[in-house]
């Protein structure tokens, strides 16, 4: 029975205008078993996987599913096949309770008996061990119930066969174990499941069988019982890649930026930071972890200048005694940009905050130096050697400097903005989820540019999202939990479930 | 695009973005759609008007370019429209969607209208002229600044603003007509200044239009200076794409916006001024005649192709063959940008 190919992939090919996203790829799925597709960002997992779910449509090449060859023009296409995709993003109305959103589109009697879906739904969860109430609305969920809530509408539909994208990137270490052990109860019980992701020790603990895919090429598929972290990573880059950071000592630590009982409301008027307090030095990485949309986003924000403050005070030190104290919670970001405090911050939203997709390269380096020049034309010579140099020192792939950003790739994309809030040489340097989308090698470039500004004397502050890399790149990490400050640790003595508990624990009813 | 059905042998269409296209080809594509577009006028035509189509089309070309005169009346429609289309693109750019060009070209006509009469035989020509020019660029810039500034300080729907103003401007100039009317129970106000030219445009390059066409150009040229070079242009171009990047670069949003329509509203109360002192010299509901309108269609094509001008979208034309052919110039852009590919399912 477990030889039963439920998928063949042949000479599958997909191009975007120029660029090959997927290269003649062959790729089986068995009955029963749980494969893992491990590659680089940009190396074509996603896309190979909505050509399965009928998001995209293959230029050349076959699929079969069951032994017969499809075509899958549609999702629903899909469906009907019994292949279920669940996105990274979640497709789901808030507003609508979960059991309404599971069987949301379906065509069924005119009639809905809502008890009738809720006992089915319960027995579904109690089969695989979802822990899931059907009448709950999905605004008040959790990051993980809400995957849940996905992961349930594609088995009510039938699927037989699953398809995860990335499902650990919003998870908890507690949450992705709980993950893994329903993936195992399907997998028990006769579903073919394909886990996209690039965290090798979930890709050795998880899964059957691992496909790795490089630069929209196949490169080959091998059990997971003969892999190690190593030889994965050979496959993935393929070269040897040493996954070290480079940590130094902190020297030089003085106070630089000092937040004090800092509440911040959002745009609906959600209280989404609480009574925030702490102290962020110079010639230190700090770094933020928490479960993505706990105050992040809005802490950084806050201290860029782009936030509403309610109450509370934001500190900058430019001298250690304490002589000269500016107060940016009084200012917006142009006021801080103007009293030239060297302020850089990459945030979490690339192209909608940090870069004009639409522009090239050179403009996109304007947007922090076009006010300097004088008269009321634009300088334009100035950025585009700072392009032309972010470019070369990066090694952004790019066609050309007049390339309209929004084509590059997301790693390349990133390279650019980190490239342009260096280039100021940072007092102050805030970056979000820096490495999110980027390979390896680039990954491992941007942890070195971080270490070197905190050598250089600059105060560094990383929000992250992949704690074993927080832990071995901070100096101290604090935790934010419901908005508040849930805990500050010493990154160089803590572990990864003391933080894990640290981002639940402090969560409150509010 | 797809059918659902599941069985084999089906033929599907697919659609690609096409990543690049070489000039001769997407210039045959357009020069398909003008040809296709004609072959569908001429079925209209036959069937609404019995008409040998070619005969029609003949009368077009010669209604638009057939005497010394009409090709100045085509140069003179084409340059408004043009001035309109250039007046909108930053706001356009923006992403600020101003609909209100009609209205902000008449607020400019009623005050060029209103310096003919009341200063135009009083004032030596060169003043009047100036005065003319800035005056009905305030006005239209006033009529512009008011959505923007709600747009900036309470986030109203522009467009909705924009096309609302310009039932009051309609109205302001049914009111104004009351006024001026000449002669009495006329209901118009008549060629102002008939026998003086108090106001009037003088002949420049042996044409009353030619001081038009001169304005345009330079107008043209400066904002386009202003949307490549400058530093406001830039600021508006980061505000169109994203509020938030702008807010991040410390750029003052709300201040962009309404210095932003200002210029816009001024470029198309200017346009009002070339229709009253430098055409018709008069002022009626009808004194933007649409041309507010169908600028939105240049200055969307601009963006792609600059064309639109090219083409003679002059008052003899007949509105339907104009629809007809904007049809397909801007449904062929779908070509430009996307292929078409024929799949065959095989048998499994």
């Amino acid at each position: 029975m477990s030889e039963t190919n439920v998928i063949e992939l042949k000479n599958v090919t997909k191009r975007f205008g120029d660029v090959v996203a997927n290269d003649n790829v062959n790729l089986t799925l068995r009955k029963g078993e749980i494969l893992s597709i491990l590659g680089e960002n940009g190396s074509g997992k996603t896309t190979l996987m909505n050509m399965l779910s009928g998001i995209y449509f293959p230029d050349e090449g076959t699929i079969r599913v069951n032994g017969k060859e499809v075509l899958i023009q549609s999702p629903r296409d899909a469906f009907d096949l019994g292949i279920g995709m669940i996105h990274q993003h979640f497709k789901l109305i808030n507003i609508l309770t979960a059991a309404e959103n599971i069987i949301l589109g379906l065509s069924g009697s005119v009639r809905l008996n809502m008890k009738e879906v809720e006992k089915e739904i319960d027995e579904l969860t109690s089969k695989y061990g979802f822990d899931l109430n059907p009448s709950q609305k999905i605004y008040s969920m959790s990051v993980s119930q809400k995957q849940t809530v996905e992961i349930v509408k594609v088995l009510y539909r039938g699927a037989e066969i699953l398809i995860l994208d990335e499902p650990t990137a919003v998870l908890t270490p507690q949450e992705t174990d709980k993950l893994f052990d329903v993936l195992r109860s399907m997998r028990d019980n006769g579903k073919s499941i394909i886990i996209i992701t690039h965290k090798l020790n979930e890709v050795l603990e998880i899964s059957d069988r691992v496909s790795v895919l490089r630069k929209g090429k196949y490169i080959g598929t091998v059990d997971t019982c003969d892999a190690t972290q190593e030889s994965l990573t050979e496959m993935m880059v393929g070269e040897k890649v040493s996954l070290d950071i480079d940590r130094s000592k902190p020297e030089n630590v003085e106070r630089r930026i000092e937040v004090r009982g800092l509440n911040v409301r959002n745009n609906e008027g959600y209280h989404v930071l609480k009574d925030i307090s702490f102290t962020a030095n110079a010639g230190e990485i700090l770094g933020i972890a928490g479960i993505s949309g706990n105050g992040q986003k809005e802490l950084l924000e806050a201290i860029g200048g782009l936030q509403n403050i309610e109450s509370g005070e934001i500190l900058y030190y430019t001298k250690h005694d304490g002589n000269v104290i500016e107060k940016l919670h009084q200012m917006e970001a142009g006021d801080i940009f103007d009293l030239g405090i060297r302020l850089s911050f990459v945030p979490e939203d690339r192209l909608g905050m940090g870069l004009v997709g639409s522009m090239d390269i050179t403009d996109n380096m304007m947007i922090r130096s076009y006010k300097k020049s004088p008269g009321i034309f634009t300088d334009r010579k100035a950025p585009h050697k700072l392009a032309g140099d972010v470019v070369e020192k990066l090694e952004v792939v790019t066609p050309s400097l007049e390339t309209p950003v929004r084509r590059l790739s997301g790693g390349n994309v990133q390279k650019v903005l980190v490239g342009r809030e260096i280039a100021s040489a940072p007092r102050v340097l805030m970056v979000a989820y820096p490495v999110r989308g980027l390979d390896i090698n680039s990954s491992y470039a941007i942890y070195n540019l971080l270490n070197e500004q905190k050598r250089a004397g600059a105060c560094v502050m990383c929000v992250g999202e992949d704690l074993d890399v927080l832990l071995s790149l901070c100096d101290r990490i604090l935790v934010l939990a419901g908005g508040r400050v849930s805990g500050i640790v010493n990154a160089r003595e803590s572990t990864k479930e003391e933080l894990g508990l640290l981002m639940t624990g402090g969560k409150e009813n509010a | 695009m797809s059918k659902q059905n599941n069985t084999s042998g089906r033929t599907v269409i697919h659609m690609e973005k096409r990543n690049s296209i070489s000039r001769k080809k997407a210039w045959t594509i357009r020069l398909t759609a003008v040809l296709l577009s004609l072959i569908v006028c001429a079925i209209v035509i036959v069937a609404i008007t019995k008409q040998n189509p070619l005969q029609v089309y003949a009368g077009i070309i010669q209604g638009a370019v057939g005497s010394k005169r009409r090709i100045w009346v085509t140069v003179r429609e084409t340059v408004i429209l043009l001035v309109i289309a250039v007046g909108l693109v930053p706001a356009f750019r923006m992403r600020f969607w101003n609909i209100g060009a009609e209205g902000q070209i008449l607020m400019g006509g009623a005050a060029s209208a209103a310096l003919m009469i009341y200063l135009g035989n009083k004032l030596p020509l060169p003043v009047a002229l100036i005065l003319i020019i800035a005056v009905s660029a305030v006005a239209g810039m006033l009529w512009g600044i008011i959505p923007a500034f709600f747009k900036a300080y309470f986030n109203t729907n522009e467009t909705l603003f924009t096309l609302m103003m310009n039932y009051v401007a309609t109205q302001i100039i049914n009111f104004l007509i009351c006024i001026w009317e000449n002669p009495k129970g006329s209901n118009t106000v008549g060629v102002i200044n008939s026998k003086t030219k108090g106001g009037w445009f003088p002949k420049v390059f042996g044409s009353e239009y030619g001081l038009s066409v001169l304005i345009v150009l330079v107008v043209t040229v400066l904002i386009t200076m202003y949307m490549n070079y400058s530093k406001h242009g830039y600021e508006l171009a980061v505000v169109g794409e994203s509020t938030e990047t702008a807010r991040y670069a410390g750029i003052n949003v709300k201040n962009v916006i309404i210095r932003t329509m200002c210029l816009s509203g001024a470029v198309c109360g200017l346009a009002g001024a070339l229709i009253v002192s430098g055409a018709s010299h008069t002022i009626s509901t009808s004194t933007a005649g649409g041309r507010g309108f169908t600028a939105i269609i240049v200055a969307w094509m601009s963006g792609s192709i600059q064309i639109a001008t090219q083409f003679g979208l002059n008052e003899n034309a007949s509105d339907i063959i104009t629809g007809i052919l904007l049809f397909f110039l801007i449904g062929c852009e779908f070509f430009v940008n996307y292929k078409l590919s024929v799949y065959k399912e095989k048998e499994a």
